[in-house]
């Protein structure tokens, strides 16, 4: 005699999500400041409800069936949500593992009289379940992986702030390594307020670039190659000795950069460019 | 999309440009990929009168991108190494057309036989 | 037919390119210009390609055929308002815009072009320029 799992589940949902709750609820890491108990049942009763809508005779063996669609995409939805709330995997993984309980108990109670169903039952719900705990890490790692994604473009965008230090004339301090990748933000950030300040003079600070090797010089070169085409001039400045070595060891032509040794000096060509004059009088903080 | 005579280069750019606005490419790389494949089609009305364009949306993990394929019936190319040198031509441009393509996209891949036509085939990733 | 306008002003040239152009207007554009230059004598011709989203080897060339061309019927060029992503893409092609003059906007397009008629010293010239390193 084989009872109807979905029947017997769908007839004890009430029940299961109370002990599920009650389950989470006991669990010591409960985190109340992060989320409420209403909002808790709310999601427990939707995975609940479209768990137990997917389970039937077949489908309880098949955990890749359609019929659990739903189910995962719902308990996507959560783990990732978690995972940005900056929930950590236990209490993700308790949300899973509780609902695992809750229903086994149901089960053994209901099927108590019949040891050989209730055997092949907990089993099947058991991987099941398993599954769903696997779906929520993986999901969870992805929304943690989304986090991680999101800084390091931040990081990227900080890293190269573009300074407008006079009236035509921006400023780039590069620090850090330059890579292709990272070339094509600062050449993109660059070139970008070139035409909405409608600077003419671009000064490319390296001063904090560890090491300049050909291909990072040729990540320069492009830079100033597309600054000329958009009307505007490049300094390369703050060439350190070390920089000035390699470069001529590696035989790297910067000859047709203007490149100046420090910020201030670059600076100063631009004024001279622009035929403006420092004096001492006027207070500059540049000199 | 096929392509036959010059005036259907603009409308093929627009296409790849709806594309590329679609996945989310950033304008950067949307100017670099319809470059490409304006040099890809010009090289293909010049040599071979025209040919067969197709745009697709592919996807690789959480990245998107976009791959055109440019196949045509033409004379084909005998030297495909020399003809991603920078600066060789057998026509009259500049011959940046293939060389400069090729480091515009992320994957480049080119198939000819003399007599029987070329396809080129490359992949613009949306970050990348 | 379709034609680029060339507009003149005083001793310049002026040419706006609103549409993304296909190969037959731009050597259309390239034909004209030069008459133009030789009917009106002007002594500077100023492009304005920030309409332009693509500019590809063609167009280049096209471009840079126009400053040459030009530069020896004794009028200068320059290239204005070209888009960022245009210029990092021009870069990458490998392509630079031999025998133009580059400047950022309309405005300052002008300036340039004055300054290079009215026969300013060389050096001290650079000002808001792009100096053809084959100067």
């Amino acid at each position: 005699m084989k009872q109807d799992i979905s029947k017997l589940l769908q007839k004890k949902k009430k029940s299961i999500l109370e002990d599920w709750m009650h389950l989470q609820l006991a669990d010591a890491g409960l985190r109340e400041d992060l989320m409420s108990n209403d909002e808790l049942r709310e999601q427990s009763a939707e995975l609940l409800d479209s768990l137990l809508k997917g389970i039937n005779d077949k489908t309880i063996n098949d955990f890749n069936s359609d019929e659990f669609a739903p189910v995962y995409e719902i308990l996507s939805g959560i783990s990732i949500s978690r995972a940005r709330q900056g929930f950590s995997p236990r209490e993700t993984g308790i949300f899973v593992f509780s609902l695992k309980d809750a229903l086994l108990k149901t089960i053994v109670t209901e099927l108590s009289n019949d040891q050989g169903a209730l055997l092949e039952t907990i089993v099947s719900v058991n991987k099941l379940l398993d599954n769903l705990g696997i779906v929520t890490f993986e999901t969870f790692i992805k929304g943690r992986e989304e986090v991680i994604l999101r800084q390091t473009d931040e990081i990227a965008e900080i890293s190269t702030p573009v300074i407008q230090v006079w009236d035509g004339i921006l400023a780039l301090p590069i620090i850090g390594t330059l890579d292709s990748a990272r070339t094509q933000v600062v050449m993109e950030n660059l070139l970008q307020h070139i035409v909405e300040t409608g600077s003419t003079i671009a000064i490319l600070d390296i001063s904090g670039v560890p090491a300049v090797d050909s291909l990072v010089a040729q990540h320069i070169i492009k830079t100033v190659a597309a600054t000329r085409l958009m009307g505007a001039e490049c300094i390369i400045s703050g060439i350190r000795p070390e920089i000035a070595q390699t470069v001529v060891h590696l035989g790297i032509d910067l000859s047709n950069i203007v490149t100046k040794a420090s910020l201030a000096s670059a600076l100063k060509h631009a004024f001279a460019m622009l035929r403006l004059d420092v004096k001492r009088i006027q207070k500059e903080k540049e000199k | 999309m096929k392509i036959e005579k010059e005036q259907d280069v603009v409308p093929f750019r627009n296409r790849v440009k709806e594309y590329a606005v679609r996945i989310g490419m950033s304008v950067v790389n949307q100017t670099k990929l319809i470059t490409a494949a304006s040099e890809l089609v010009r090289n293909m009305l010049k040599y071979a009168n025209g040919g067969n364009t197709i745009i697709e949306v592919i996807s690789e993990g959480r990245n998107s991108g976009i791959r055109l394929i440019f196949q045509d019936k033409g004379p084909g190319i005998k030297d495909i190494d020399l003809a991603m040198k920078d600066g060789f031509s057998t026509g009259k441009s500049l011959g940046l057309g293939l060389p400069g393509a090729k480091r515009l996209v992320n994957e480049f891949e080119i198939k000819s036989s003399v007599g029987e036509g070329t396809t080129v085939s490359i992949i613009k990733w949306k970050n990348g | 037919m379709d034609r680029i306008p060339i507009l003149r002003m005083g001793k310049f040239l002026l040419v706006t390119i609103q549409i993304d152009l296909y190969d037959r207007l731009a050597t259309n554009l390239e034909t004209d210009l030069v008459y133009m230059v030789n009917k009106t004598g002007a002594r500077g011709v100023l492009i304005d390609i920030s309409a332009l989203s693509i500019v590809d080897s063609f167009m280049g060339r096209i471009l840079g055929n126009i400053g040459s061309m030009a530069r020896i019927m004794d009028a200068e060029t320059v290239v204005v308002g070209m888009q960022p992503a245009v210029a990092i893409t021009l870069v990458e092609l490998g392509l630079e815009l031999k025998g133009v003059h580059t400047a950022l906007n309309v405005e300052k397009g002008m300036e340039l072009l004055q300054k290079k008629i009215n026969g300013l010293d060389d050096e001290e010239d650079e000002i808001a320029a792009n100096e053809d390193s084959t100067d």
